[in-house]
């Protein structure tokens, strides 16, 4: 049984999940269905070889952090304030948002919900002002984009009325 | 078209009122987003990327390189004033830069930055409009075999020899690789990588990777970390330099300027390594009466140094960018796919097929270089305040507009689903330290290599030496070889002598 020395738990994770990747790269290069086409290097050439490199790739980060990690190198991480779980769960919380309302709603509300939740996880505490503020930097955007350069930024209640 | 008609023709088209107002729009765009905290030049160029659907070739570019030059100046501001580089070239300029600022000499800071900039950038572009057609030249003489090494020794270069860990810096290669691999394979139709989901049969877009990788992840990450507190933005204060500063940003500028640009045109490219050397040559280098300053309060010869080496290297970027059709930065690969998606392909034959759009570039880059020092200078106190937009709000827009560059083009949820998955891969590899150029870079680079190699073997009916018989592939996969396994020997010589 290998033990993991301490502090270097995540940085296996993230060498397991690069082999994992690697996997997955090598498992839909297998299944790419065989052409009949003729063709000296195939479709399926390519993604063995990316999917073997990042197999590889990832091992060699397995080894590394069983040799105690990399993390506790990084200068960086020295003096890293805790996980902010809170910031992290409405910075989540406005993405999902987003995903959940844009197709019923449109862009222009759905931003605007997003933009709340994201202000509040970078510590805002005004969230009336920052759906005015929303509003006008997602209306803006939409009329810019729209309007002017022509990229269709989706159909939804208020877009349809503009 | 020679240098000097194809400069003459350049300018003649540059200079018409539209392209000059794009250029116009270009740089002033380029700072201000620039200058915001945590925006680079690839994040505000693939932002811009929908502009293409609208406007002629010539006036995108012309629009994209302003913006590419405007928002490394933006960014120098940025670290000056608020300590918090935009991105890797400008970490070295907050070194000093901040301390200046924080002595109440921020003012001369920007000003020598500025000047710095411009005249790193005037001699970058000499280089690109001199350098450019000989590389053509040569470039002519490559065929698949020779490109598909080349490219090789692009991914060795950016992934594994900068950075801190090969290893990491393979990984996020390969990441990229793979997401350029999604999609239906061009030379057989086979779907490739996707997952059975229809959506992913037309491959990933650039822009979506870029801003899920530098916006997305960027604000996760930062979430993650997130403190409760104000930033504090330092006043500019009296702008203009003294005699003496004068006297003692010359020669940094200079050296840097000729230290950057040959780092951004090999393949090696990267802005990291030439501005370091910049910032440890103008330390040797400084008079003994101001070695004190290093490090305490702030020597503006280690901003204008490391600024002019950082400026330098981004226009030598556009070298191997214009004439080989390889992008050795995150930026320079968004640009390429900007190309790209005009259906024209750079490489050698750009600038014979599409000499008119080449020479009215370069020229632009000229004139950006002069609007943005008379722009900057007068204007700075405007950036000063944008630096002001508290954060919240900030990082709020920074993913309305993310939301806007990948649904807005695709009108699809899945789009929005992938941008925030890749965000989230993006957050651990800012906490795990893994480098994001190479998975920009990859994406772009790895279907033209694999076209290439397809190439190299059809002509070589299937002969797998071909790469190893051509005497100019073979030394090229050499020197990726020695790159990549070169410093790791090195080190241990190194050991073997000390033991």
């Amino acid at each position: 049984m290998v033990r993991v020395k301490p502090g270097a738990g995540p940085d296996l994770a993230v060498g397991l999940f690069v082999v994992l990747l690697g996997l997955i790269c090598l498992w839909q290069a297998a299944i790419i269905p065989v052409t009949p086409l003729y063709a000296q290097v195939g479709p399926k050439f390519t993604p063995y070889l990316v999917g073997g490199m990042v197999t590889v790739v990832g091992l060699g980060l397995t080894g590394v952090a069983l040799r105690g990690g990399w993390s506790k190198d990084l200068e960086e991480m020295a003096d890293a304030p805790p996980t902010n779980w809170r910031a992290l769960g409405l910075l989540g919380a406005g993405l999902l948002v987003n995903l959940l309302l844009i197709d019923s709603l449109g862009f222009v509300f759905a931003a605007t919900a997003q933009f709340v939740l994201v202000a509040a996880a970078f510590g805002s505490r005004r969230p009336g002002r920052d759906l005015l503020i929303g509003l006008a930097v997602t209306l803006g955007a939409f009329l810019a984009f729209d309007k002017l350069l022509g990229v269709d930024i989706g159909a939804g209640i208020l877009e349809g009325i503009l | 078209m020679d240098v000097w008609s194809g400069l003459a023709f350049g300018f003649g088209n540059a200079l018409s009122i539209t392209n000059l107002g794009w250029a116009l729009l270009g740089c002033f765009l380029g700072t201000a987003i620039g200058v915001l905290p945590g925006i680079g030049p690839a994040l505000t160029i693939a932002l811009l990327l929908p502009i293409t659907f609208q406007v002629s070739a010539t006036g995108a570019f012309i629009l994209f390189c302003g913006v590419f030059y405007g928002a490394m100046y933006g960014g120098s501001t940025t670290s000056i004033l608020l300590n918090t580089p935009g991105e890797s070239g400008s970490i070295i300029t907050a070194l000093e830069g901040a301390k200046m600022a924080r002595n109440g000499r921020a003012g001369p800071a920007l000003f020598t930055s500025a000047v710095g900039s411009f005249v790193a950038g005037t001699i970058g572009t000499l280089g690109i409009s001199f350098l450019g057609p000989i590389v053509v030249e040569l470039a002519l003489k490559l065929g698949p075999a020779e490109y598909f090494s080349l490219m090789v020794l692009c991914f060795v270069t950016v992934s594994a020899v900068l950075g801190g860990s090969a290893l990491r810096g393979l990984a996020s290669l390969g990441f990229g690789l793979m997401i350029g691999l999604i999609g239906i394979d061009l030379q057989t139709g086979q779907p490739r990588m996707t997952f059975g989901v229809t959506e992913l049969l037309d491959g990933v877009d650039v822009v979506l990777v870029a801003v899920a990788i530098f916006a997305v992840g960027e604000t996760l990450y930062l979430a993650w970390r997130h403190v409760e507190g104000k930033q504090e933005v330092r006043e500019v204060g009296r702008l203009m330099m003294s005699r003496e500063d004068w006297k003692r940003s010359i020669g940094p500028w200079l050296r840097g300027a000729l230290l950057g640009f040959p780092f951004g045109v090999m393949p090696a490219g990267g802005t990291e390594m030439p501005t370091m050397l910049s910032y440890y040559a103008e330390r040797k280098l400084v008079r003994p009466k101001y070695r004190e300053e290093f490090g305490t309060t702030g020597a503006i010869e280690g901003v204008a140094g490391p600024e002019a080496a950082n400026n330098a290297a981004a226009a030598g970027v556009l070298v191997p960018m214009l004439t080989l059709g390889l992008p050795t930065s995150a930026t320079a690969a968004i640009m390429l796919s900007a190309f790209q998606s005009y259906g024209i392909q750079p490489g050698p034959l750009l600038f014979t097929s599409q000499g008119e759009l080449v020479w009215t570039l370069i020229a632009s880059l000229y004139i950006a270089n002069i609007m943005l020092v008379v722009l900057n200078l007068p204007l700075v106190g405007l950036w000063a305040r944008i630096l002001k937009i508290p954060t919240p709000q900030l990082y709020a827009g920074i993913l309305v507009f993310a939301t806007i560059g990948t649904y807005g083009i695709s009108n699809s949820v899945v789009d929005l689903v992938l941008l925030y998955g890749i965000g989230i891969i993006a957050m651990f590899m800012r906490r795990f330290d893994f480098p994001q150029a190479p998975v920009v870079i990859g994406m772009i680079l790895g279907p033209m290599a694999e076209q290439a190699l397809r190439q190299a073997m059809t002509i070589s009916q299937g002969d797998w030496t071909t790469f190893f018989t051509r005497p100019i592939s073979v030394c090229i996969l050499l020197l990726a070889l020695l790159a990549l396994v070169g410093p790791r020997l090195w080190t241990l010589v190194a050991q073997r002598r000390h033991a």
